[in-house]
């Protein structure tokens, strides 16, 4: 009867309290939003607010604690730590954002609030989680939140079709990450990452059987999919697209740190004596990653499909740092993310402030003569562009500077020259936006459409992180060893 | 390693062979009589009145959405009511909380006014 002995100590709780207290705020508003009048919903947006900032709070409490719960489900590390503190930022940004935005879209009801916060949950699972079980079931939490996110604007049909889209393909990218993982679990008998470890080292006769193979394969592909690498990327330019803006932002910060979170702890953690297999397999991702996002940035017109392909390279940009596999690669996999996260959050903040209900201002041309009308607001995405392009003095210049020293630390010279010459081609489509600031007459009066101070707030965020991150690097290169120093 | 599976292969043989051999053994002695009622499609019931490909109202999807949600909590309570008296305090405490979050989504729906037919 040893499977009955289950108990619940105060560290098991601990150890998720983020989690549970955005799960009970998520359900707080879902029965306010039922019961709130329609006029009166408009709290509901500052008790999301209170909830992301009730998680930061519990997740600071729980600092320096290092422990597994629930059997060895999840569990609080310095990795874990840097990925939920991560994620709690992103999810407090996007509610910022969305405080004004979701009021002019008409999409402020109680249910996005609740999805947005649900949405996190699962990718703060797929952070703590150390069991390929608890990663599966925080994907799907994230995924099925976000699917519904992406088609919220019912009434609009891009948005609809994004979600359709994403839910077909995201489904279908599911059933490989979990074929990969029956697989791994049929080669290695758990599914415990440190169990995968144990077995893959004291055993290294399984590491060659196609099977494990496989399923790594496998596994590959569906995080690959979430991640949007090539050649698993042909939805992103369609869903970031149709999305509202707001879940755009969260898509393209939230789901790829939760994803390289996974990632990161799956292939270093449990995979390790693989590490001769899997790497080669990356590099070609990495370099088809940066090269096709951003060859196909270079025609875009459209602001947020430009913004979708640069996410894409941006994923293979950090997937050089995950192939190099060194000390400065794998602490560069979480500096480059959270540099990504102020200066995408922040571009597409500019991106909603400058648009109006219904009709985003979303064709680069539209943002001619901004810098003369706009000034500030215009300052700021210049330094979210030139963060982007990777000029100094950023959070960008100094993340690829990171990432491409761990590469050629590693001896991999021509991934990194290829990254370098990559970052050169993407300065062409991000310095094109500050052209059309700066240098082109308006073709029309622009009016700032949903101005908001909330969303002013988080563009403030926004800066401060990109160059607080650009200027004294230091700080947070050092958290970002820190937090993975057990992993080597 | 491999030797384990023979006789799921032999398995897999036989199968193969028994089908084969049903199909193939029956096809060469039965006798065949055909008239045109066989060869129709349909050999019993009535003959279909109207169009039979119609428009389903969406309020049957959520009907059955709903009830999925709610048939596979059922679904849990079965088996835990099994074990209810091994599983103690803590099998009470956490399945009250499962049927609680499920009883929010429950006050939600109905409010939202997913259960009424008009």
């Amino acid at each position: 009867m040893e499977l009955f002995q289950v108990q619940v100590t105060m560290t098991d709780l601990l150890v998720i309290a983020p989690e549970l207290a955005l799960t009970g705020f998520a359900l707080v508003i879902l029965l306010m939003s039922a019961f709130a009048r329609p006029e009166r919903r408009g709290f509901l947006g500052y008790t999301a607010l209170l909830g992301v900032v009730a998680a930061m709070v519990s997740l600071y409490w729980g600092i320096g604690v290092e422990a597994s719960a629930f059997g060895g489900m999840v569990r609080i590390d310095p990795l874990s730590f840097f990925f939920k503190a991560m994620i709690l930022l992103i999810c407090l940004l996007i509610v910022l954002v969305s405080l004004g935005y979701a009021k002019r879209e008409g999409i402020g009801f109680g249910e996005y609030y609740v999805l947005i916060l649900f949405a996190a949950v699962g990718m703060m699972l797929m952070a703590s989680g150390v069991n390929l079980l608890i990663i599966f079931l925080g994907l799907e939490v994230m995924s099925i939140s976000i699917y519904i996110l992406a088609g919220i604007m019912r009434d609009d049909t891009r948005s609809v079709e994004a979600a359709f889209k994403y839910f077909l393909l995201g489904a279908f990218a599911s059933a490989f990450l979990l074929y990969g993982i029956a697989l791994i679990y049929a080669s290695t008998g758990t599914l415990d990452l440190a169990g995968i470890g144990r077995v893959l080292a004291e055993q290294s006769w399984i590491s060659g059987r196609p099977i494990l193979i496989t399923g790594v394969a496998l596994l590959t592909v569906g995080f690959g999919f979430k991640l949007a690498l090539v050649p698993f990327h042909m939805w992103t330019p369609d869903v970031y697209e149709g999305a509202p803006t707001s879940i755009t932002a969260f898509m393209a910060t939230g789901v790829k740190a939760a994803g390289f979170a996974a990632f990161v702890r799956v292939f270093f953690y449990a995979l390790p004596s693989l590490q001769a297999h899997w790497t080669q397999i990356m590099w070609i991702l990495a370099v088809a990653t940066m090269t096709v996002g951003n060859i196909i940035a270079l025609s875009q017109s459209n602001i947020k499909r430009m913004l979708a392909y640069s996410s894409i390279a941006h994923a293979g940009y950090i997937l050089v740092a995950f192939v190099a596999g060194n000390e400065l690669g794998i602490s560069g996999i979480l500096f480059y993310l959270l540099a990504y996260v102020f200066m995408n959050i922040g571009a597409f903040t500019v991106v909603i402030l400058l648009g109006k209900k219904g009709e985003e201002n979303t064709l680069i041309g539209d943002y001619a003569g901004i810098g003369y009308h706009h000034p500030l607001l215009a300052l700021a995405m210049a330094v979210f562009m030139f963060s982007l392009a990777g000029v100094p003095p950023t959070a960008g210049f100094m993340a690829k500077f990171y990432v491409f020293s761990a590469a050629v630390k590693a001896d991999y010279y021509w991934l990194a020259v290829i990254g370098v010459l990559n970052s050169a081609v993407a300065a062409y489509y991000y310095l094109r936006v500050l052209i059309y600031m700066y240098f082109r007459e308006p073709e029309r009066e622009q009016a700032i459409g949903g101005f908001s101070p909330a969303a002013v707030l988080a563009i403030i965020i926004s800066v401060w992180g990109v160059l607080q991150m650009g200027i004294l690097p230091s700080a947070f290169l050092a958290l970002a060893r820190q937090s993975i120093q057990f992993l080597l | 390693m491999l030797n384990t599976y023979v006789p799921v292969l032999f398995l897999i043989g036989l199968a193969v062979f028994f089908a084969v051999f049903a199909v193939g053994v029956s096809h060469l002695l039965g006798p065949r009589r055909v008239n045109p009622v066989k060869a129709s499609p349909y050999e019993c019931g009535m003959i279909t009145l109207g169009p039979t490909h119609q428009a389903v109202p969406i309020k049957y999807y959520i009907i059955a959405m709903l009830f999925l949600v709610f048939d596979l909590e059922v679904v849990f309570l079965y088996p835990w009511a099994i074990v209810f008296r091994k599983l103690g305090v803590f099998g009470f405490v956490e399945m009250m909380i499962f049927v609680f979050i499920l009883l929010i989504g429950f006050i939600y729906v109905w409010k939202k006014g997913a259960l009424e037919w008009e």
